[in-house]
C-alpha cells in the first residue's frame, strides 16, 4: 500500500523533473530578466544599473519626445525593409535556380545556403575591406571612389545589403522546401496550354509559395530587427546616427551612456514589436503552413 | 516553325522516312533540353560567384602579401600567394586560445542543449501531467522574447553573480532553447508509442528509455540540432562582447576584432583571422547540411 502511494507520487513529480534543467535556465536568464527589464524601464538608475528613483513612464515619454529615438526607429524600419526584400529576393532566385536537377546541383545548393553559417561579425569584417575607399574591390570594380561606410547616403544601405546577403542562405532553404511541394504536373499542363515562363512564375510559382512566403517574411523581419554585430563593426551607428539601429541604440545607451533605464525602455519597445510580429507568425502557421 | 510538317505530307512518307523524322524530332528535343540545362548551369555559376564573392575575395586577400593589397590596380587574385598573414595574425593575437575557447563554449552549449531539450521534449510528448499545455505554451512564448531585449538585465545579473569573464557566463545562459524543445517534440510525437509502452512493461525507467532507446532512434533530430546550435554558438557576438574582457576568455568573433586597428597592415591580418575562424563553422555546415535540412523540415511537419 505504502509503496503504491509513493509510486503514484513519483509519477506525479517525475514529468516536472525532466523540465527542471530547461526551466531553470529559462527562469534565470529569460523570465527574470524580462520582468526586470520592464521594472528597470520605470526607474532612473545609477551607473551600476541599480534602480534608484521610480519615475513611472518618464523614460518612455522622454523617448517619444526625442528626435534621436524616432531616427533610430526610422533607420531600423528602412533597414528592415531593405534586408527583407533583398534577402527574400536572393533566396527566391537561388531556390528557383536549384529547383530542377542538373549536373553540380549539390555544389550550388551548398553555395547558396552557405551564408547562413557565417557570423555577422566576420561578414562585417570582410565587407569592411571590400568597401574600403581606396583598396576595396567594390570601388575598383565600379570605377568609383566612394567612402561607402562613412557616407551617410550609403552607410545604411551597405549594412542592410550585407545583412540581406547573410540572411539569404536560410531563405534559400525555406523556398527550396516550398518549391519542392508544388506539384510538377501543373507546370506541364500550363505549358501545354501555352503559358510562358513569366506567366507560370506569377500564376503558379508565387501562389504555390504563398504559405511559406508569409512565414519566411515574418521570420526575416524579426531577424532583421535584431541585427547588431554588423553595425558595431562596420559603422558604430554612424556617420551621424544614420545607422543607429534600435539594438545598437540600446547597447550604446546602456553600456556607454550608462542610461540603463532608457535602454530598458527601448528594450521593452523592441520586445513589443517582436511580440506582435511573432503572434502574426504563429497565427499564419496555425492556418496551415506546410513545408 | 521549321518542323511543322503538314499532316498530309507526314502521311505520304514511307515507314522509313517517318522513323527518321521521329528520330530527328527526338534529337532536337534532347538538344533543346541540353541547351536549357546548359543555360541553367551558366546562370547558376554566375549567381554562385556573386553569392560567394565576399568569401572568395576574403580568401584571396588573406593570401596576398600586403604590398599587393595596397595598389590601385584591380587585384582579384594574389600574384605571389603567401601564408605569412596567417602566421602574423596568430603571432599578433592569441588566436589559438580564442579558437579553443569557442570550441569549448560552442561544444558545451550544443551538448547541454541536446540534453536539456530532449528531456523537456520527452516529458511534453510522452508523459501526462497537470499544466502540461500551459507550460508548453510558456516555452513557445519564450521565442517572443528577443535575446537583445533581455541583455541589459542579464548583464546586471551575471555581474551580480561575479561571473563576468568566465566560461560559465558564456555557456550557462544558453543551455536550453525553445526551438530545440519544439524540434525534438515534433520528432517524438511521431515516435511509435507502443515502443515506449512495451519498454515500460519491461520495467524500463523513463531515463533509461530516453538514453537507451529514444536518443539512438532520433539521431536525425539530434544531428540537425547539433549543427544548428554549434554554428549559432560559434557565431555569437553581442553577449561575449559584453561579458568577456580578457584574452583568456575571449571567443573567436570578439578576438579577431582585436586585429582590427587603424594600422594599415592590420586590415590584411584581420581578413586572415576571419578566414581562419570561418573555416570551422563552414566545414561543420557543409558536412552537416543534409542532416540540418532533413531535421529542420521533417521536424516542422506537424506530427
Amino acid at each position: 500500500m505504502k509503496k503504491e502511494k509513493s509510486n503514484i507520487k513519483k509519477m506525479r513529480i517525475e514529468p516536472y523533473m525532466f523540465l527542471i534543467p530547461s526551466f531553470l535556465v529559462f527562469g534565470v536568464f529569460l523570465f527574470f530578466p524580462f520582468f526586470k527589464t520592464i521594472y528597470l524601464s520605470l526607474y532612473k538608475t545609477n551607473k551600476m544599473g541599480q534602480a534608484k528613483l521610480f519615475v513611472g513612464l518618464d523614460n518612455y515619454t522622454t523617448l517619444f519626445k526625442s528626435a534621436s529615438f524616432y531616427n533610430s526607429l526610422l533607420v531600423t524600419l528602412i533597414f528592415v525593409a531593405i534586408v527583407v526584400i533583398g534577402s527574400m529576393a536572393l533566396g527566391l532566385v537561388t531556390a528557383m535556380l536549384c529547383n530542377k536537377t542538373f549536373p553540380g546541383i549539390r555544389f550550388f545548393s551548398t553555395a547558396f545556403a552557405l551564408p547562413m553559417a557565417i557570423a555577422s561579425s566576420s561578414a562585417a569584417m570582410i565587407f569592411k575591406i571590400m568597401l574600403h575607399p581606396s583598396v576595396g574591390i567594390i570601388n575598383k570594380l565600379l570605377g568609383t571612389s566612394i567612402n561607402w561606410v562613412h557616407d551617410p547616403k550609403y552607410a545604411l544601405v551597405c549594412v542592410a545589403l550585407l545583412t540581406a546577403w547573410l540572411n539569404s542562405g536560410i531563405n534559400f532553404l525555406y523556398f527550396s522546401a516550398g518549391l519542392s511541394n508544388i506539384d510538377e504536373t501543373i507546370y506541364e499542363r500550363a505549358s501545354v496550354d501555352g503559358a510562358n515562363g513569366v506567366q507560370q512564375f506569377f500564376r503558379l510559382t508565387l501562389p504555390g509559395l504563398a504559405p511559406i512566403m508569409f512565414y519566411t517574411l515574418v521570420v526575416n523581419i524579426i531577424q532583421a530587427f535584431q541585427s547588431f554585430g554588423q553595425v558595431k563593426i562596420l559603422t558604430e551607428g554612424g556617420p551621424g546616427e544614420s545607422t543607429n539601429l534600435i539594438v545598437y541604440s540600446i547597447y550604446r545607451d546602456a553600456f556607454f551612456n550608462y542610461r540603463f533605464g532608457s535602454a530598458a525602455a527601448q528594450s521593452v519597445i523592441l520586445f513589443i514589436i517582436i511580440m506582435v510580429l511573432t503572434l502574426v507568425m504563429f497565427r499564419i502557421e496555425r492556418k496551415g503552413v506546410k513545408y | 516553325m521549321d518542323n511543322s510538317i503538314s499532316f498530309e505530307k507526314l502521311a505520304s512518307f514511307t515507314e522509313e522516312e517517318r522513323e527518321a523524322f521521329h528520330e530527328q524530332m527526338k534529337e532536337r528535343q534532347i538538344s533543346k533540353q541540353r541547351m536549357r540545362k546548359g543555360i541553367r548551369v551558366v546562370i547558376n555559376i554566375v549567381v554562385a560567384l556573386f553569392v560567394l564573392l565576399p568569401l572568395l575575395y576574403a580568401i584571396s586577400v588573406s593570401l596576398m602579401p600586403s604590398g599587393e593589397l595596397y595598389t590601385l590596380e584591380l587585384n582579384l587574385l594574389p600574384k605571389n600567394p603567401t601564408l605569412r598573414n596567417f602566421a602574423d595574425a596568430i603571432a599578433k593575437v592569441p588566436l589559438v586560445r580564442f579558437v579553443v575557447n569557442s570550441f569549448l563554449v560552442a561544444g558545451l552549449i550544443t551538448f547541454g542543449q541536446i540534453i536539456s531539450c530532449s528531456l523537456a521534449a520527452f516529458s511534453f510528448s510522452f508523459l501526462d501531467f497537470k499544466g502540461k499545455n500551459a507550460l508548453f505554451m510558456l516555452v513557445m512564448a519564450t521565442m517572443m522574447i528577443p535575446g537583445e531585449a533581455t541583455i541589459i538585465s542579464n548583464y546586471l545579473t551575471v555581474s551580480g553573480f561575479g561571473w563576468l569573464d568566465s566560461y560559465q557566463v558564456l555557456i550557462i545562459p544558453y543551455l536550453t532553447s525553445a526551438m530545440g524543445i519544439f524540434l525534438f517534440r515534433q520528432f517524438y510525437l511521431s515516435f511509435p508509442i507502443s515502443l515506449y509502452e512495451s519498454a515500460k512493461i519491461d520495467g524500463c525507467s523513463n531515463l533509461r528509455f530516453i538514453v537507451g532507446i529514444l536518443l539512438p532512434l532520433t539521431k536525425a533530430a539530434i544531428g540537425a540540432m547539433a549543427v544548428y546550435t554549434f554554428i549559432n554558438a560559434w557565431n555569437m557576438y553581442l553577449w561575449p562582447l559584453l561579458v568577456t574582457g580578457s584574452n583568456t576568455m575571449r571567443t573567436v568573433q570578439i578576438g579577431i576584432g582585436m586585429l582590427d586597428s587603424d594600422e594599415s597592415q592590420s586590415i590584411i591580418l584581420m581578413i586572415a583571422g576571419v578566414v581562419m575562424i570561418i573555416l570551422p563553422s563552414l566545414s561543420i555546415f557543409i558536412v552537416g547540411q543534409k542532416q540540418l535540412i532533413r531535421g529542420m523540415f521533417q521536424g516542422a511537419v506537424k506530427g
